[in-house]
């Protein structure tokens, strides 16, 4: 005990005081010092009350869209990925051209024309056609044009992760006389999909945040929400810095998360 | 086809380019049933690639390769079908990282020959036991020392009951003091007769194991022989130069 006692001490004289608080996460105390401020200003002043209590119920649809939006993302990326490193000149051309449209037009524009224009066009397609009566919730209609824009983004980092997995793993799948996609399905995707996850984890928090840009859709999400509230109450300060500090909680808790996730990855290794 | 049922592997007529580079130039080989043959030569000599052509790993630019009867190059082959017949191991194991040792034994076993779940442990297990690490079972490669590491990617080709087991520079990548352990193995597949081909840098397995060595020069067999005449009585000058080249140490 004395011993590691001793050598604590020693550890500790290292560094110098200056060292010592180059170490600590002012920023992070920054950050925390300004939600614990919302908080009580939340609980002690009314009108950031009222703001909040307005605001709030966007919550769940920012969450459904986000997660929803992920999901499908993910799905659509994983195709997209696989079909831009395709031998197949068909999925190959189709898939750069999805990856290419999207990285080249700005993300609140896309969200417009899927939102107003593609999906309207589909399901007024599909009702005339069928004589139905499809009509798409709004937090689904958010889902599909975050989905849309996130899977091309998620394409280049499915295609990043299977290229990262050394060639010699998908000749040892084919010479035990896997077929390509048992390859692919048994081998390469599990050792890909767990190399991206920390970079898919990042797109969720950045989906997040730009699933404020559904509010142009009149989607009811936090945004939405903020602007309703503010357009009624001209309550501007009060309305935007709760909506602010509101995302600010939610993506720090979440980058936070995956920091510790990937620590564990690394000591995993 | 009498006389070609006692054949294994048939090579006619190989060729192989990469570009602007001719890799393998016309090579003739004919390996027999329960035959082993060792492939030297220097490095970029193409025997990697004979290897890998005769399971397709490389599409041969001509020529034609007969597997057991079976033309790879027929469009009505199915090459899957064929390659669960020819093992490989390879100069850098190429374990699957993700699964522990014995699903890399079984995995093939299931997915592909849809062996019962049960049965595909028991063979594995049982080859694993032939390598001599049963007791590694449920460690995961990374843990396990690149000797070891080998066996396990022989007990996988092992596992799929091959006719023939191709080895592409088996001991290449590993520390001096493991080379042994894995041509250990080897050398009793080798007894048991299965069919091998092996590309090596081996002098002393070549001896022991082979019953016939090939050289290869500059995408070319140059000479093919008995292990007891190609390295005392070499035939050709470039033979004689290259065996010179690494005997000398």
């Amino acid at each position: 005990m004395a011993i590691e006692f001793e050598q604590g001490r020693i550890g500790d004289g290292e560094l110098s005081l200056s060292d010592r608080a180059s170490t600590i996460p002012w920023w992070l105390i920054g950050i925390i010092l300004i939600i614990i401020v919302m908080v009580l200003q939340i609980i002690n002043n009314v009108e950031y009350r009222r703001a909040y209590d307005a605001i709030i119920p966007g919550l769940q649809l920012t969450i459904y869209a986000t997660i929803g939006g992920f999901v499908a993302a993910s799905i659509i990326g994983l195709f997209a990925g696989l079909g831009r490193i395709s031998k197949n000149a068909l999925f190959r051309n189709l898939a750069t051209a999805y990856i290419e449209f999207i990285r080249g037009v700005p993300m609140l524009v896309l969200i417009i024309v899927s939102g107003v224009v593609l999906i309207p066009t589909v399901t007024d397609g599909l009702n005339q056609s069928f004589g139905l009566d499809i009509r798409i919730p709004e937090a689904i209609r958010g889902g599909i044009a975050l989905a849309v824009v996130y899977g091309a983004f998620m394409a280049e980092i499915f295609r990043a992760g299977v290229e990262s997995i050394p060639k010699g793993q998908m000749e040892a799948a084919r010479s035990v006389g896997m077929t390509h996609g048992q390859a692919m399905r048994y081998i390469v995707l599990p050792q890909a999909i767990r190399n991206v996850l920390p970079a898919l984890g990042n797109d969720f928090i950045a989906m997040l945040k730009d699933s404020s840009l559904l509010s142009v859709l009149a989607v009811r999400e936090l945004t939405q929400q903020a602007k309703l509230y503010t357009g009624s109450s001209f309550r501007y300060n009060e309305g935007y810095l709760v909506l602010t500090v509101l995302y600010l909680t939610m993506t720090l808790v979440l980058s936070l998360l995956l920091q510790w996730y990937q620590r564990r990855l690394r000591k995993g290794e | 086809m009498a006389e070609t049922s006692h054949d294994m592997i048939v090579i006619e007529g190989l060729h192989k380019l990469f570009g602007d580079i001719h890799a393998v130039k016309d090579v003739n080989l004919r390996i027999r049933r329960g035959e082993v043959v060792v492939i030297i030569g220097p490095s970029g000599s193409g025997k990697s690639t004979v290897l890998r052509c005769i399971n397709h790993l490389e599409e041969p630019s001509a020529g034609s390769i007969r597997f057991d009867g079976v033309h790879l190059e027929d469009p009505a082959t199915d090459i899957n079908k064929v390659r669960t017949d020819v093992g490989m191991v390879f100069q850098q194991f190429n374990l699957f990282p993700h699964l522990t040792v014995l699903e890399n034994v079984t995995i093939a076993q299931t997915k592909v020959r849809k062996r019962k779940e049960e049965e595909a442990k028991k063979i594995a297990m049982a080859q694993l036991e032939r390598v001599g690490i049963p007791d590694k079972a449920d460690k995961l490669p990374i843990q396990l020392s690149g000797g070891q590491q080998q066996r396990v990617a022989i007990a996988r080709a092992l596992a799929m009951n091959p006719k023939a087991i191709l080895f592409d520079e088996p001991t290449s990548a590993l520390d001096p003091e493991m080379v042994a352990e894995v041509l250990d193995v080897m050398l009793g597949l080798a007894k048991e007769g299965m069919t091998m081909v092996v590309v090596t840098h081996e002098m002393g397995f070549a001896r022991a194991a082979a019953d016939r060595v090939v050289f290869m020069d500059h995408g070319e067999v140059v000479e093919i022989d008995s292990p007891e005449v190609l390295f005392s009585q070499p035939k050709h000058e470039r033979t004689q130069l290259f065996l010179n080249q690494i005997l000398q140490h």
